[in-house]
């Protein structure tokens, strides 16, 4: 049986690497590697996961260098020569070993007016909302966000810009912007507006390459940044 | 400064930088023309004095270019020394102006 060698960051962010070795076994993920460290190397590990199918978004951790939902990702697709660098998502406070503060991150949904804003009442009839529309296709395209937060790791301009909403905040904006049974898109595009809002997206595109659900917070953003400059030239924002 | 004027910014950044794309590649190509065969000051005045349509492209390019330039530079003092605020808007206002007085001032001398 061929072994792993694992490197985990442990403390706070002013923590450092401790080495591992793991037994490697076929379809292993990340997060299987992670597991066994806690379970049967070192129980004072901390580290965050709940579904293990890819749903639930809390296991995203940096694996040699980049942000991925460890559950899903197989040790083959990333351990090159059979080493391992796992390490808490960037651009957020370290809690302890790989748990990040992920408050500031959920905080930014909120800020975007990322909550949805209806008239209808439960006496009201189903809206209807047909699946071929433009506005439908727009917000079918980025709902299935987990918010796991490999996107805001995976930004610089989140690194270089504190303030910044990020890409998984605007993405969200950007679907309820698309829903046609929302009643807040102005206030919406005020909140995402400027050098925290999507103005200040550089369109780098880490964010949809490292995006575990194929999603492209870029094309959202950039949805965004077309519905504000028209909101501006009417007059409206 | 609030959203609206950031917008603005935006907006303003985008629109110059349709305009300079127009200016740059004329300009360019202009500059490789003019060096054919040799640069001298007749020949470049030649061209130039009197040319009302020479002088309002080169109009249009500096002030193109005193819009798109100072707002690209706001988000960099941004995002690379962290400066932010009145200060960095007003030092990059006096920035922009600059430009439009030396880019009118050169474009002026050559026509007049």
């Amino acid at each position: 049986m061929s072994v792993l060698d694992v490197k985990v960051w442990r403390g706070g962010a002013e923590g450092a690497f401790q080495a591992f070795e793991v037994p490697r076994h076929a379809s292993q993920t990340v997060l299987d590697v992670v597991i066994h460290i806690q379970r049967a190397l070192d129980p004072t590990l901390a580290y965050r996961y709940a579904c293990r199918v890819g749903m639930c978004g809390s296991c995203a951790m940096t694996v040699n260098g980049a942000p991925r939902w460890t559950c899903r990702t197989h040790v083959d697709k990333v351990a090159s020569r059979g080493k391992l660098e796992i390490s808490p998502l960037r651009n957020l406070p370290i809690v302890r070993d790989l748990v990040t503060d992920m408050r500031e991150f959920f905080d930014k949904w909120s800020r975007a007016k990322g909550q949805f804003s209806g008239t209808r009442t439960r006496g009201d009839d189903f809206a209807q909302v047909p699946p071929a529309g433009e506005k439908r296709k727009a917000a079918d395209a980025g709902i299935e966000c987990i918010g796991c937060g490999v996107c805001y790791a995976a930004c610089d301009v989140v690194t270089w810009n504190r303030d910044y909403l990020g890409p998984a905040a605007l993405n969200r904006a950007w679907t309820l912007v698309s829903d046609e049974r929302d009643v807040a898109t102005l206030e919406r595009l005020r909140a995402v507006s400027g050098d925290a809002g999507c103005h200040a997206c550089h369109t780098h595109m880490s964010c949809t390459q490292r995006c575990p659900k194929q999603l492209s917070p870029t094309a959202a953003i950039a949805g965004l940044k077309r519905a504000v400059a028209s909101a501006a030239i009417e007059g409206d924002l | 400064m609030s959203y609206r004027p950031q917008t603005t910014l935006w907006l303003a950044q985008r629109v110059s930088a349709a305009v300079l794309g127009l200016c740059v590649p004329v300009h360019l190509a202009t500059i490789v023309y003019a060096v054919r065969g040799g640069l001298s000051a007749e020949e470049i005045f030649a061209r130039t004095r009197g040319n009302h349509a020479w002088l309002a492209f080169y109009a249009i390019f500096v002030l193109a270019a005193a819009v798109h330039a100072p707002i690209g530079l706001r988000t960099i003092a941004l995002e690379w020394l962290g400066w932010r605020g009145r200060s960095r808007d007003a030092v990059l206002t006096f920035f922009s102006l600059f430009i439009v007085w030396m880019g009118l001032r050169a474009a002026i001398a050559v026509f007049g």
